[in-house]
């Protein structure tokens, strides 16, 4: 059992009023608030260990680069990757699967195929749409249901010695749905493919196991799992990561470099041009040391009870309309009011200290298939409360006799 | 005609009526339902103004030298800003809509609807409909 008062006093930036109300912070999946751990951490590296890493011989420049390396370690565990070389510290998602996508143009061939799905992020649609357009490769695409659970048999359909590449989410942003990654990892590597996971709206709810999943490459945003912002990970496996060239070029990412010509770094440093966002790496591992304390079993057990109470409270409402009602469902609700743009709405709900995403939630294409211009979307996190539901419920009510 | 700067002084002194953001939005709301729509023909893509959240359509025309708008919204709320807009641009004279600024919009505590991360195509749709003031105001002039 968890103990929410306790961990929402951890939270400092969930203590403010808006617009004359406590705010009640539903927008986690866009980012979380951080604890107290995490900001400590940051101020830390910057008051005590500010140094570049990987290249001073000084005291300082050694002592950042322990603790960047231990947060390599920590995410490896984290994953349990088989070796601390297959973590790859990038921004975010996008730039991990943008590192991967321009990697595979090396790879991919007039021809050959790359499937993703209908509810893919805008991060996970774009990079491999750049890459198909740079190699004549053709772009596959999973449909989905009216639940928002991807279509499986036309998914295995798809798949054959054509395809190099599957790239999909494990949950979906905007629906909340839990794909069957394993299945599809086991699926693409029946016919050679090589399958790329988005777990940026996973890693906060649940726990990864990349070499029980036995994915190829697996993505991780921090600061949707209350670390800063402009930090993640990219897994890969060795193996893959040997075959696909650098990314960007640069400091770090070299061995030897002669006008004539440069040898690359061995991994991890091979995709790590540059100098790293330090600060956001050390952090990271705190944020990952206090979700270990917290428990992603707690977590999860805690979360998906109030995501329940939520759908709940939510039906009680006339004209509401869940967008996304897949069995396996994590971290969010999705939905709209018929009549109502979910625009007003969000802004009504701001008014009374409620912060909820509307819009299309960077996923246009899933929008598309629901014919809809958008959602309102809560998103929830480990220090979300009854208390906060109720509010959005009260909010969207309030909203709603304002509206019609 | 009463001049831009009256117009938005009365608006002024119209939203100085009520004490509460609640009692604001319900008025710009029913200004949202009340905006004379946009002829269907000129509901198109390529009258169009995609903001990230909501979308905007607006037309312009040009006659006895001033400019007439009209527009639409899918959401309300947008609606009822664009009401504002279209009741101080529309019917002026091209020059002196491109020297107007839209400050009161600020004043009458609603800056966040001009705001960029608002993202519900207000923005756009002032500069467009500056941008179709100077393309009739070049017009004239060389018409002349």
């Amino acid at each position: 059992m968890v103990d929410i008062a306790n961990i929402r006093t951890q939270f400092p930036a969930l203590h403010q009023e808006v617009h004359g109300h406590p705010l009640v912070y539903l927008d986690n999946g866009a980012t979380t608030q951080k604890p107290k751990v995490v900001i400590d951490a940051i101020q830390q590296y910057y008051a005590e260990q500010n140094s570049n890493i990987h290249r001073g011989v000084h005291y300082l420049s050694q002592l950042a680069t322990d603790a960047y390396e231990a947060s390599r370690t920590c995410v490896q565990k984290h994953l349990n990757a088989k070796h601390t070389h297959e973590i790859i510290f990038t921004r975010g998602i996008t730039e991990a699967i943008n590192l991967v996508a321009h990697g595979f143009r090396s790879l991919l061939n007039s021809g050959d195929e790359v499937i993703i799905s209908a509810m893919e992020h805008h991060s996970n649609i774009v990079p491999w749409q750049m890459a198909c357009d740079a190699t004549g490769a053709k772009l596959q695409i999973i449909p989905m249901d009216e639940k928002g659970v991807l279509k499986m048999d036309v998914f295995h359909s798809l798949l054959s010695e054509k395809t190099k590449m599957v790239a999909i989410n494990h949950i979906s942003n905007a629906l909340g749905t839990i794909n069957p990654i394993k299945e599809m990892i086991d699926a693409s590597h029946r016919v050679g493919a090589a399958i790329l996971i988005d777990g940026a709206q996973a890693a906060p709810h649940i726990s990864i196991d990349v070499q029980e999943l036995d994915a190829d490459f697996y993505c991780i945003s921090g600061h949707k799992m209350y670390a800063p912002t402009g930090i993640g990970a990219l897994y890969g496996k060795e193996a893959w990561l040997n075959k696909i060239p650098p990314y960007q070029g640069g400091g770090e990412m070299i061995a030897t470099v002669s006008f004539e010509e440069t040898t690359y770094a061995d991994l991890p440093h091979k995709f790590e041009a540059g100098t790293p966002n330090i600060a956001g790496g050390i952090a990271f591992k705190a944020a990952i040391d206090w979700l270990n304390e917290t428990g992603l079993e707690n977590i999860n057990r805690y979360e998906s009870n109030l995501l329940r109470y939520a759908t709940e409270r939510l039906s009680e409402i006339d004209g509401f309309r869940l967008i996304g009602n897949a069995p396996e469902k994590a971290g969010v609700i999705s939905f709209i009011i018929d009549d109502i743009h979910p625009y007003d709405i969000g802004m009504i709900l701001d008014k009374l200290g409620v912060a909820v995403r509307t819009g299309h939630h960077c996923a246009q294409p899933v929008m598309d298939a629901f014919c809809i211009p958008g959602t309102i979307r809560a998103s929830l996190a480990i220090y979300n409360t009854k208390d906060d539901v109720d509010r959005l419920v009260e909010g969207v009510k309030k909203a709603k006799s304002m509206l019609s | 005609m009463a001049s831009i700067q009256d117009i938005q002084t009365d608006i002024i002194e119209e939203f100085d009526m009520f004490e509460e953001w609640m009692e604001k939005y319900e008025h710009i709301i029913e200004l949202g339902k009340n905006l004379p729509l946009i002829d269907a023909q000129y509901k198109t893509e390529e009258h169009i103004i995609k903001g990230c959240q909501s979308q905007v359509w607006l037309h312009a025309e040009f006659q006895n030298g001033n400019v007439i708008y009209t527009a639409d919204s899918d959401a309300i709320m947008t609606k009822g800003i664009i009401a504002l807009l279209v009741r101080t641009f529309s019917n002026q004279q091209p020059n002196n809509i491109v020297n107007a600024n839209t400050d009161f919009i600020d004043q009458i505590g609603l800056k966040e609807q001009l705001s960029p991360t608002r993202a519900n195509g207000l923005l756009s749709m002032v500069k467009q409909m500056k941008l179709y003031a100077l393309a009739f105001q070049s017009k004239n002039t060389n018409a002349c």
